[in-house]
């Protein structure tokens, strides 16, 4: 029964953990690991796609059957709503806590046996199969994709419950949470694929439901142009990833990460050309998708989505998909130090740029945007001085405070939101006051104090103050830029001294940023108008994932103390175990790490102008810290024009920062315009003359061929009859006398 | 299976077909000329008419006839293939042994539904 | 377990599905006078008809998973090629079954000759899939033949149904004529009718070519006609025009199927050895099936009849196969079926209930704004549309893919250009009824009301569309199962 066989292999158990050639890591006490239904982590957010979108489009058929029978129909306009309304509140966040649970355990087993090598789940059916390309449907299970799977799902699930009470209100409820367990299911299988090739599918689904939920309200013009321009944008960098991808198979003649990863040191010479190459294209995908510079232009429209949709896809997950991809292909960047370079060069740049855009920006979701894209460049220089653990450490870290800042910003814009709805009279000057600008808000932490206490801590965290979340994991990135300038044998030593510096700077510019948004939100005097009265703290189901995400936001830094703070006062005297999250990680980065310690040698063990890690920790967090402070003095006594009495930024400076630095108008005059011009000339020329006629002809002549055709349908049998006896003579004349 | 006849047998062995064909040919020719030669022709109007009997034929010959009769007919032809399968069968049955006696039952048991459906149907009502 | 042929009962053994599916379609016939509502609906029948059909796989699935047979002679072929068609044979039938249910009862058509006629024929089929002999080819043949002659009148209310009843009855019997005069020569040249012995025969060179080559044009000739080939195709739009839906489906799929399937036997494993005979004869005949079959499509303006010339031409597509001649042309041809029954059937199915359940409504203005008035049949429409044109991450996209592959491989190139450039005119009409579904507004005057659609054709339509989907995104397996079907077929026969 070889097809029964084969559908009983897709089933969910696992069929083999694959024992591989990889070089003896051999850690310590490695124990026999089994994975616990690995494939229905992936499966039951897709099952819950196919609910809500099933009720979804039940939604769509009530409405348009409403609207056929001349009826007005919304499905939130009854006291009682629908079932297809409904529905979605239990199936969107239930798969998605079903999910979190699986993934625990597996992961919670995992850690327990000291998960040394991967673990391949499947394969479930075999995607393509030809001679020499063989992609299987198998998912891999280790140390990075289990965490990354962790903060999939676990952030995952908080924000789809915080989504409950948000989009409450919003007509199209089932299909958001269709969209979102799509999102979910192909980050799933971005992250838990065993290949290039699985990757590949979870990293397009993944731009096309961001694509989706950026566009979520299609109706307005300006929303569903951010979405294109989000998808268009990321497809330049999936250009580069295919490229990457075609090379690896050159190369490898497989796109399975295991051998990938196990054969680079044997396959290419170190710095060659060919491994430089790929580096280079996939570096190009991830910068695409991880909104690095010159591509990190769609993330800040991105937030055209709903705020959820920003916290989960545009900050927690999706687009730290590049800094993954980079960890996952440590091996090729550890052979090419130029790309090491590039990628660390990118994401110091980006951060530096980001953040100071960031000073400028009113819309409190623009700032936060840019502080994503800020933050991603963090990682990338992590990832780019050969500290892998520390690009992971700082992207778990940054999804749950940065998350948390998105769905307090979600929650203060909901009550600004009610408020401006709720207001007795439109506010002085405009018609409408938009619930998102900064200059609009001000003292609402007597209206929120709960969203307050949270977006104090995330911003605390952010900011590198001890001990939260952020100080370890950021920390660590700039220490390790230190000390990688100063290895043995760097070929860029100097440049990464720069990349140092640059990155303290910007530190300190994080700090002053996040003061400033908490200041103009929180701090000061309201600026609201008399819609203020209806300022309210968010429903209980919108605050429940907001503490949840803070708690995180302070502990999650100690899943990694630095082996320097160990036993200082900084790590609590050795009360919490040191760089657990680097022993995890540490199977995964090993083959790179090899390469790097054979090739540039010890890191140095002083920062670039001297100093240890515990003296620069110090420094770093007492200077964030009076940052801070400084700005709430400076700031807390300023008063603010609101959006509408604004005249907007005075100085050269402030226009340019305001301006994002003017990346668009660059973009609009050196490559939209000319592209525009030239698809018009050949739109004119080319194809309304060359092949329009050309198509008006065949098509013309297509048609009278097929008209003549059917004269002879006559419908007369003997027609028919005699036309089938000429065949037959034919065919049996051709038979005969040909041959 | 034997298989044995290709090449030049073959055409030995349909040889006797061809001369049936051929004499049977040459009879229904040889008939049809040999009776208009040798018959001396003397035409009269009744004589010319369709079925010399004195009759002016009434009506189209080409009546339509109640479907009925197509299903006697049709019984008929059923039941008499069957015959003509069972008495071979029947003239040998004790020396076939019990396979084929297996197979000729079989054979008549999907007769038998088929009788059982007619019946059933009304197909052997005349009215 | 070893099927040798020494013992008749192992005749039986290696009929099982047959055996059983003849059981079953006697049962439903009886099930269909003694009933006490003779003409009420039938769901019931149609029920125990699906009832059979399962039975019959299930046989069918004992045989492909342990039974093996004693050489590669006999008369009855038990291999995977044989099994895997019947599967495809099977589900074309379930699915017709399924989408009849509502039809025959609204219809009032006589249910049980309706479901027992559809189930002798689906027999008559895997008799062809399982023929190692030219004479069981010729019995499955006229078998299936004339239960869908039947089926093609069944509506006896409706004039044009009974037209196309006739018309096919006529011409096939024609075409059967020719197939038996073939056939007859066949065994003239060689001696023998066994599928095994002719290619032994052939190869040895030992048959009588001027017996063999007229024998094996008029095989050509009426294996054509089945598959309705250019020129022998005049029949297919009116038969299918005017046959009920369901029978059209069933037609367009399963019995296309079961004739590529013999044609595949017969000419690559008997007569593989003077395919450079009837290469060239195929070979035009592939060309102009593909040429006129699309061309002709594209003037339709009625849905249904669109898609009797869609599956002309499709058989023009799978007949490249043929003339290519190799595993991959033949797994893929094999392949090609399982997708092609699929989304045929599906088609047809929304084309029924979109009339509900009856044959109005099939004019393409009929279909204006039927996305937007029937969301989720448009949908799965559009999939099978798509699918049909060979559009990418669709079932028909892959298929025609693994022929194309097959081609290729035996240097096929004008063929598979035109192939390719058939396939682009293809897009326009069926990308036309797309395009009435979700751009253009309902046909004014009518007031459409909301069409009621069964759960059973939810499910065949839901089952279809996924399977399009599956075979389009993963065709892995299936196509696993498709090349191991055919792996040593056509070198069953010594030295080739």
């Amino acid at each position: 029964m070889f097809l029964v066989e084969s559908t009983l292999r897709s089933a969910l158990a696992p069929s083999s953990a694959l024992a591989s050639a990889l070089p003896a890591a051999a850690p310590q006490e490695a124990a026999h690991w089994e994975p616990f239904l690995p494939g229905l982590v992936v499966l039951l957010p897709l099952l819950g796609f196919v609910a809500n979108g099933f009720l979804a489009l039940r939604a769509a058929r009530r409405s348009s059957a409403a609207v056929r029978a001349g009826k007005e129909w919304s499905p939130i306009a009854g006291s009682v709503r629908p079932r297809t309304h409904t529905l979605p509140t239990w199936i969107g966040p239930g798969v998605m806590a079903a999910a979190f649970g699986l993934a625990a355990i597996n992961f919670a087993t995992a850690w327990g046996a000291h998960l040394a090598e991967p673990v391949i789940a499947g394969p479930y059916w075999t995607w393509i199969a030809t001679e020499t390309l063989r992609i299987d449907a198998a998912l891999q299970l280790d140390a990075l994709s289990l965490a990354m799977t962790m903060v999939v799902t676990g952030v995952g699930f908080l924000i789809h419950v915080f989504s409950v009470g948000y989009m409450k209100d919003d007509p199209g409820y089932p299909r958001y949470f269709a969209y979102l367990n799509l999102f979910v299911f192909f980050m799933l299988v971005l992250v838990l694929g065993s290949g290039y090739g699985t990757m590949f599918v979870g990293w397009e689904g993944v731009g096309l439901c961001s694509y989706l939920l950026i566009g979520y309200w299609f109706s307005d013009v300006k929303k569903s142009d951010a979405g294109k321009k989000a998808f268009i944008v990321n497809r330049i960098g999936d250009f580069g990833f295919l490229l990457a991808i075609f090379l690896i198979f050159q190369g490898f003649g497989t796109l399975d990460f295991m051998p990938v990863s196990a054969g680079a040191a044997g396959e290419f010479a170190y710095g060659g050309t060919m491994v430089t190459a790929i580096t280079l294209l996939l570096l190009l995908g991830a910068v695409g998708k991880s909104a690095q510079v010159p591509l990190h232009v769609w993330l800040p429209d991105a937030m055209a989505g709903p705020t959820p949709v920003s916290a989960l896809i545009h900050a927690a997950t999706m687009v730290t998909a590049g800094v993954y991809m980079v960890v996952r292909s440590s091996a090729l960047y550890a052979l090419a130090p130029t790309s090491q370079a590039v990628v660390a060069g990118i994401g110091v740049l980006t951060a530096f740029v980001a953040a100071t855009i960031a000073f400028k920006q009113n819309d409190i979701k623009k700032v936060l945007a840019y502080s994503t894209v800020s933050q991603l460049g963090f990682m990338f220089l992590a990832a780019g001085v050969g500290a892998y653990t520390a690009a992971v450490f700082h992207l778990v870290t940054h999804a749950f405070f940065k998350a948390l800042l998105f769905l307090g910003a979600g929650a203060v814009i909901h009550a600004m939101h009610h408020a401006v709805e709720h207001g007795d009279e439109p506010p002085a000057g405009h018609g409408h006051m938009d619930p998102q600008d900064m200059r609009n808000m001000g003292g609402l932490r007597k209206h929120m104090p709960v969203t307050w206490a949270v977006m104090g801590v995330a911003t605390l965290a952010i900011a590198g103050i001890w001990p939260f979340a952020g100080f370890f994991s950021k920390d660590e990135i700039i220490w390790y830029a230190g000390a990688w300038a100063g290895a043995e044998s760097n070929p860029f030593g100097g440049l990464y001294v720069a990349y140092w510096v640059l990155a303290l700077v910007t530190a300190l510019l994080t700090a002053f940023y996040m003061a400033r948004l908490m200041v103009m939100t929180f701090h000061g005097a309201n600026r609201t108008g008399p819609a203020a009265s209806h300022l309210h703290e968010a429903p209980r189901v919108m605050i429940v994932p907001l503490v949840v995400l803070a708690v995180l936001s302070v502990l999650g830094g100690w899943l990694n103390v630095p082996e320097a703070l160990h036993q200082t006062a900084l790590g609590l005297f050795g009360a919490v175990p040191a760089e657990g999250l680097h022993h995890w990680l540490a199977p995964v980065v090993h083959a790179a790490e090899e390469i790097q310690a054979g090739a540039i040698g010890e890191a140095s063990k002083s920062a670039p102008i001297g100093g240890g890690e515990l003296a620069w920790a110090l420094v770093s967090t007492l200077a964030a810290a009076a940052v801070v402070i400084a700005t709430f003095r400076v700031l807390g006594r300023r008063s603010y024009a609101t959006a509408a009495a604004d005249p907007g930024p005075q100085t050269a400076l402030g226009r340019f920062l305001h301006g994002k630095w003017y990346f668009d108008e660059a973009y609009e005059r050196t490559v939209v315009q000319p592209v525009l011009a030239a698809s018009r000339w050949c739109w004119k020329v080319v194809d309304t003359r060359v092949i329009d006629g050309f198509v008006n002809f065949t098509g013309s002549f297509t048609r009278v061929a097929g008209w003549v055709a059917s004269v002879f349908q006559t419908g007369q049998v003997n027609m028919y009859a005699f036309v089938l006896a000429l065949g037959v003579l034919l065919v049996l004349g051709a038979a005969v006398l040909l041959p | 299976m034997p298989r044995e006849l290709p090449g030049r047998s073959m055409t030995k062995s349909y040889a006797p077909i061809l001369v049936i064909l051929g004499v049977s040919i040459l009879n229904a020719v040889g008939m049809v000329v040999a009776s208009h030669v040798l018959n001396p022709s003397r035409p009269t109007p009744q004589k010319s008419m369709p079925y010399e009997s004195g009759m002016i034929p009434l009506g189209d010959t080409r009546a339509r006839f109640s479907v009925k009769f197509y299903m006697v007919a049709i019984s008929f032809i059923v039941f008499d293939l069957e015959t003509i399968f069972l008495i071979p069968w029947a003239v040998r049955a004790r020396e076939l042994g019990w396979g084929p006696f297996v197979a000729v039952f079989l054979f008549v048991v999907v007769l038998a539904v088929g009788l059982v459906y007619e019946w059933k149907k009304g197909g052997l009502e005349w009215d | 377990m070893l099927l040798d042929y020494s013992s008749g009962f192992h005749y039986l053994l290696a009929l099982a599905p047959e055996v059983v599916l003849s059981v079953a379609g006697m049962v439903v016939l009886l099930a269909g006078v003694t009933g006490k509502r003779e003409g009420g609906p039938g769901h019931e029948l149609g029920w125990l008809s699906l009832a059979g059909l399962a039975a019959a796989a299930v046989a069918n699935g004992w045989l492909y998973a342990g039974v093996a047979e004693d050489g590669a002679t006999a008369m009855i072929a038990v291999d995977r090629f044989r099994l895997f068609a019947n599967w495809i044979f099977l589900l074309g039938a379930a699915f017709a079954v399924v989408v009849s249910l509502d039809y025959v009862a609204r219809q009032k058509l006589q249910a049980g000759e309706y479901y027992s006629l559809i189930l002798f024929a689906v027999v008559g089929m895997m008799f062809m899939a399982s023929a190692r002999d030219l004479m069981i080819v010729f019995l499955g043949l006229e078998l299936m033949s004339i239960g869908v002659y039947a089926l093609a009148a069944f509506n006896r209310r409706d004039r044009r149904s009974a037209e196309a009843g006739l018309k096919y009855f006529l011409l096939g019997a024609f075409a059967s004529g020719f197939l038996l005069f073939g056939i007859a020569l066949v065994y003239g040249a060689t001696g023998s009718t066994n599928i095994h012995d002719v290619a032994v025969a052939v190869q040895e060179g030992t048959a009588a070519r001027g017996l063999l080559l007229p024998g094996v044009a008029l095989l050509a000739a009426g294996f054509a006609f089945k598959v309705s080939a250019v020129p022998f195709h005049m029949w297919t739009p009116d038969v299918y025009q005017g046959a009920p839906t369901p029978v059209t489906a069933f037609m367009a799929a399963s019995v296309k199927s079961a004739a590529f399937v013999a044609f595949l036997r017969v000419f690559l494993v008997g007569l593989g050895d003077v395919s450079s005979e009837w290469g060239p004869i195929l070979w035009w005949l592939s060309a102009a099936t593909m040429v006129a079959g699309n061309l002709i499509a594209v003037v339709q303006s009625n849905v249904k009849r669109m898609l009797a010339y869609s599956s002309i031409a499709h058989g023009g597509y799978l007949l490249v196969a043929l003339v290519a001649g190799n595993d991959t042309a033949a797994g893929g041809l094999l392949f090609y079926l399982l997708v092609y029954t699929v989304m045929n059937v599906g088609a047809f199915a929304v084309l029924i209930v979109a009339g509900n359940q009856s044959e109005r409504g099939s004019r393409i203005e009929d279909f204006g704004g039927f996305g937007w008035r029937n969301p989720v049949l448009g949908v799965f429409m559009t999939i099978f549309l798509l699918s049909l044109a060979g559009f990418p991450g669709t079932g028909g996209f892959m298929a025609k893919l693994f022929l194309l592959q097959g081609a290729v491989e035996a240097r096929l190139w004008v063929l598979s250009v035109i192939l390719v450039l058939t396939t682009v005119v293809s897009y326009w009409y069926y990308l036309r009824v797309a395009w009435y579904m979700w751009m253009k507004d309902a046909p004014e005057g009518t007031a459409p009301a909301r069409l009621a659609v069964p759960i059973a054709a939810h499910a065949v339509l839901l089952i279809a569309a996924g399977l399009v989907l599956l075979t389009g995104v993963f065709p892995g397996a299936p196509l696993e199962l498709a090349m191991g079907a055919v792996e040593g077929l056509v070198e069953v026969v010594a030295g080739r």
